[in-house]
């Protein structure tokens, strides 16, 4: 056996680097390493809308309705800004499942499995992709038992009566708690809305319009300490501008 | 079968702020040092570059800049009665992995311990009676007092560029600075940051409340800053994305932005990422250690022996190498004998929300920008009518304004919908919050230990956390958070939302990764793992590096006196390499 070699100026380990190739994939489980999650950052440095066309990576066409319609009442298009399906959050959840989110890569997901106390947190040996699928094949019975039409086929208020009872866990669904599905879809939803738009929501900045952030900009130094004034430079991703983006501060 | 490779003087477990301290400081003297890190190697370039690392989902939600609980976490129960469960996945704190450690991910919070927080026992003694500590509360001294730290103080400041203004310079009071601090010999390296509007506001209403408020420490340059060792670090540009980021800026001080230009060019030290240190080995005796063994990444198993052996990975991965390698007398709670894993502490946070109508900016913001009061931390309110031991500051921090988890909404606010995006709309950019940050004590009950069921990808038991707030802490982060919304109150034109720390500790919510404990040091070995050196008295060729040497936990943030104890204890280390054996005698 070849003798471990020694990080030292000049001969530094790089993540990518041919040499490691061998023990890749391990390290891959290991450590975080900064390399793009999913391939929405990888080459891509302008803004590219075509590339929302894309058909689902993880969803299927069912799943997919049920998303659109249920995060369209989570955050609906209204006086205010786009919604969750103009901002592409279907998307980037689809996108988010179909990785190494989706998979619990990082979690630990060794059995066995008891119940725990709320203070314990996740005790679930289901990875969020499974959560998802678990979960809206419960509420889509729910709604054909309960309304006699897919849940993308309700009305708002229904929707919106189905919502509610999974958040308040009164839905009964066969392997997940329909509260912690619901927290999920929430913190996915909002997520989609205000995560930078290299992950393929928050489409058109339409989350960050809505708040007033501008995104990742590097240099306040001039501006911080002008008290009471807002700031009004063109919105920035960490994939480029968005082409003919305007000043926060303009109409 | 392990490979056994060549000795070496000193071997380091893990390479994060402590390691690189201590490698520093013994290569200066001369020994030859190798650093063993679980983790990748990363720098600022490329690893930090602004247009990677301010990337919110990834680095903050998604966790990738912490260590990944998938081969090895802990178990977490609130006490011993319930069977303790796996943390899945990171959520009340967050450990590192890889070079640099957790201060690459650190803000910057860089404050020195009240010089009553280091006696504390002796103080609540001599002030209130014996009696008035409760039952189960195992208080005790540092064996270490702040005036025999503060060159070591002045040395992590001045190595870290720290920017704020001295409260007491040699016992003469400092308009500006904190007026409660211990005496220090010489100003801040640096000026204090620039303020931002909510700052501000926090800092005129602390003023109308009658406390005396102070620019907290702050390891984010305001300046460009040359340290001692020669490494230039750069002008903070206020980016946000720095409390849970690395720093693209050379502005936060790191080990990768203050001490590795020097150090990694030094012929005497080494370092191995991706190198996991699974035990430390004994002689037959258990009375010296010959080194440690570690697991590279494809399962090669490496026995590295060592004159010196220096844990410096985080707290509890300190105490659990110390239980799997049964060096020490593992603690019992049924008898309240044994010292490995006894005085497991945390930290209390609580909060209040503000909103009004003045435009504030929160993007704009650094790691540690933030005006705080100190006029309820430790021994510097009068405890006797209030019942409690202990305290905090107060502060508003001005981070950052990441939109998912940096915003802030009214109570009534509707949870989603058409109510929510009302509210996210009205609020984010005139919201912020008023943070509490309080000690917590060490008890019978609290304490870490190996778990019967669960175990590491390396076959070994998970560590076992039993922990859970105790009557005093309540108390005391109630009445912190009583004087917080006094605050709050005299903000013109302001609601406020007051949230208090109720129920149960969970570690489903971040709140803080200053865990403490478990491995403390002392003058008695009965109650100490470690001597007032970190040196192990078992053991006295093996330091223990890092918090989980504090008996309790006081009113701050650690990284200060991490970093003062660091430079202590490496004086220490390099009298034993001259003359080893124990530098305490029982």
């Amino acid at each position: 056996m070849s003798m471990p070699a020694d990080g030292r100026k000049g001969n530094l380990p790089i993540a990518g680097d041919a040499s490691a190739d061998a023990s890749r994939r391990a390290f891959l489980r290991t450590v975080a390493v900064l390399v793009p999650a999913v391939g929405v950052l990888g080459g891509c440095r302008t803004y590219n809308p075509s590339a929302h066309a894309a058909a689902p990576v993880y969803f299927s066409q069912a799943e997919k309705n049920f998303i659109d319609a249920a995060t369209q009442r989570l955050i609906p298009a209204d006086a205010l800004g786009a919604g969750a399906n103009e901002a592409g959050i279907t998307q980037f959840i689809d996108l988010q499942l179909a990785g190494a989110y989706g998979r619990a890569e990082r979690w630990y997901m060794q059995g066995p499995w008891p119940a725990g106390t709320d203070q314990q947190g996740f005790q679930l040996k289901y990875t969020p992709a499974q959560i998802y699928r678990e979960a809206i094949g419960g509420i889509e019975a729910h709604c054909s038992q309960q309304y006699g039409k897919p849940f993308a086929q309700l009305t708002a208020a229904q929707q919106d009566e189905v919502l509610h009872a999974l958040e308040d866990g009164k839905v009964e669904l066969a392997n997940v708690p329909a509260k912690t599905f619901f927290a999920l879809l929430w913190q996915n939803t909002q997520e989609g809305y205000l995560a930078d738009p290299a992950y393929g929501g928050n489409r058109d900045f339409a989350g960050w319009k809505l708040i007033g952030f501008p995104g990742p900009r590097y240099n306040y130094i001039e501006e911080i300490d002008k008290f009471g004034q807002p700031y009004t430079q063109p919105f920035v991703s960490l994939v480029g501008r968005h082409p003919g983006a305007r000043g926060m501060g303009e109409p | 079968m392990a490979t056994r490779l060549p000795p070496v003087d000193v071997v380091l477990v893990g390479f994060g702020w402590t390691a690189a301290i201590v490698a520093q400081e013994l290569t200066d003297a001369g020994a030859q040092v190798l650093a063993l890190e679980r983790g990748e190697f990363r720098d600022t370039v490329p690893d930090f570059a602004t247009n990677i690392i301010q990337d919110e989902l990834r680095y903050a939600v998604r966790k990738q800049i912490f260590e990944s609980p998938e081969r090895e976490t802990l178990t977490f129960r609130d006490s011993a009665d319930q069977t303790a469960l796996p943390m899945r996945h990171l959520g009340s704190f967050l450990p590192a992995a890889g070079v640099g450690g957790a201060g690459v991910h650190w803000n910057g919070q860089c404050w020195r311990f009240l010089p009553s927080d280091f006696e504390i026992r002796s103080q609540v003694e001599q002030r209130y009676g014996k009696g008035f500590i409760p039952a189960g509360m195992n208080l005790q001294d540092w064996g270490v007092t702040y005036d025999e730290l503060e060159p070591h103080y002045d040395r992590f400041e001045y190595l870290c560029g720290v920017s704020g203004k001295a409260g007491n310079l040699g016992g003469a009071k400092q308009a500006g600075g904190n007026p409660f601090e211990g005496a220090r010999r010489r100003e801040y390296p640096l000026p204090p940051l620039k303020r931002s509007a909510s700052t501000v506001l926090f800092d005129k209403a602390a003023r109308a409340a009658g406390f005396d408020p102070f620019p907290c420490p702050a390891a984010n340059a305001s300046q460009p800053y040359r340290n001692p060792l020669g490494v230039q670090m750069g002008q903070c540009t206020y980016c946000g994305y720095c409390e849970w980021f690395g720093c693209g800026n050379y502005s936060k001080a790191s080990p990768q932005t203050t001490i590795l230009p020097v150090l990694l060019k030094k012929d005497n030290f080494r370092f191995r990422p991706r190198s996991n240190v699974i035990r430390v080995n004994t002689d037959g005796r258990g009375k010296l250690a010959t080194g440690v063994t570690y697991v590279d990444v494809d399962g090669n198993e490496f026995e590295q022996p060592a004159g010196l052996v220096v844990l410096c990975a985080f707290a509890q991965h300190n105490v659990h190498l110390l239980l799997l390698s049964k060096i020490g007398t593992p603690y019992d709670p049924r008898t309240g004998v044994g010292v490995v894993g006894r005085n497991y502490a945390y930290q209390i946070t609580s909060s209040v929300d503000i909103f009004q109508k003045e435009i504030l900016n929160p993007f704009m913001g650094a790691g540690a920008l933030g005006q705080a009061v100190d006029n309820f931390n430790g021994e510097n309110f009068d405890h006797g009518p209030l019942g409690f031991i202990g305290g905090g500051y107060i502060a508003l921090w001005n981070t950052g304004g990441r939109p998912i988890l940096q915003h802030y909404l009214p109570e009534d606010a509707p949870k989603w919908g058409a109510g929510w995006k009302k509210a996210m709309h009205e609020n984010y950019l005139t919201s912020a919050s008023i943070a509490t940050h309080g000690s917590v004590m060490s008890y019978r009950n609290n304490y870490l230990d190996l778990d019967p069921t669960w175990r590491d990808d390396y076959g070994s038991p998970l560590l076992r956390l039993t922990f859970d707030y105790q009557p005093n802490e309540h108390a005391m982060s109630d009445y912190l958070t009583d004087q917080a919304a006094k605050i709050a109150q005299a903000i013109p034109a302001a609601t406020h939302h007051v949230k208090k720390r109720e129920g149960r500790y969970s570690i489903v919510p971040y709140q803080t990764t200053h865990n403490t404990g478990g491995a403390v040091m002392g003058n008695d070995p009965a109650t100490s793992v470690v001597n007032r050196y970190l040196q192990s008295w078992d053991v006295p060729n093996l330091f223990v590096m890092g918090s989980s040497v504090f008996p309790q936990n006081p009113g701050y943030n650690p990284t200060g006196t991490i970093g003062a104890l660091t430079f202590w204890a490496a004086d220490a280390m390099k009298r034993y390499l001259k003359n080893p054996g124990p530098l305490v005698t029982t």
